[in-house]
């Protein structure tokens, strides 16, 4: 487990840097997925299953489809065809291929059902479960509306000005 | 086999914290200001599930989901602030807000 840890850390870091020196938005965006799917079995190496699969469904999924689909409206690529022939070399995706290659290698690790297999003592969705709706229910309801004045300031944010409607 | 050192958790969330730090500040495309800020969230809540996983303690999940919403919160607004930025400028180059009038 400590080999799983050091390496999806190593994974995260490379990822993490790899974002931050892209200049391919969608390059950058798949080294930010690549770096959130470590950090998720960083979360199950600790023992903490539940917060494991909310990053992979939530973030690396859910938000990230959401800046996928803000760059497609964006249309930033107006040579669109020379970046999906840029895409098929090997430079673009060689890199991500192989981190992606160790994350799965340490899922086929952890699905062949070696013993132990997280080092801390797992804490599992009931106790988070139970807590969060008994003395943090009250931040779930915060939580709430802050995802609704999200949703509202988004739509309004994002809407269309046309000339006439003012 | 044992479990994990508190510290080195704690050192990688400090280091992906820095990573987002430097793209924020370096970068001047505004998506990616946007990610960089994702990462330093992430790392937040890496921390705290550190935090949390050395005691066996369900707090540190839960203050890990609250950052979730927060992000998710926080990525909706700016996305859509980005689209606007876009429709105004035709540009995602952050220099230009610098040029407000007013």
């Amino acid at each position: 487990m400590m080999l799983l840890f050091y390496l999806a850390a190593a994974v995260a870091v490379i990822a993490t840097i790899g974002v931050i020196v892209q200049s391919n938005i969608v390059h950058g965006l798949l080294y930010l997925i690549l770096s959130l799917l470590a950090v998720a079995v960083i979360f199950y190496v600790l023992g903490a299953p539940l917060a494991a699969m909310l990053e992979a469904i939530v973030y690396a999924g859910a938000i990230m489809v959401l800046f996928l689909f803000v760059i497609m409206m964006l249309n930033l690529g107006q040579n669109t065809r020379d970046q999906e022939r840029q895409w098929l070399r090997a430079g673009g995706w060689l890199l991500p291929a192989l981190l992606a290659a160790v994350l799965l290698g340490q899922l086929l690790y952890v699905m062949s059902g070696v013993e132990g297999l997280s080092a801390a003592e797992q804490v599992g969705v009931l106790a988070v479960g139970s807590r969060l709706f008994g003395p943090y229910v009250l931040a779930v309801e915060l939580a709430s509306i802050l995802l609704l004045a999200g949703l509202v300031s988004a739509y309004h944010l994002a809407r269309q000005i046309r000339p006439g409607d003012e | 086999m044992g479990s994990i050192p508190i510290a080195h958790g704690l050192v990688l969330a400090g280091i992906l914290f820095s990573l987002g730090l430097i793209g924020v500040l370096t970068r001047r495309n505004i998506v990616f200001v946007l990610m960089s800020l994702e990462i330093m969230l992430n790392a937040c809540g890496l921390a705290f599930i550190v935090a949390g996983s050395r005691w066996g303690h369900p707090d540190g999940q839960i203050m890990f989901i609250l950052i979730l919403t927060l992000a998710a919160a926080e990525v909706a607004v700016g996305l859509s602030l980005i689209i606007q930025l876009y429709r105004r400028y035709q540009t995602v180059d952050i220099n230009v807000l610098s040029e407000l009038k007013g």
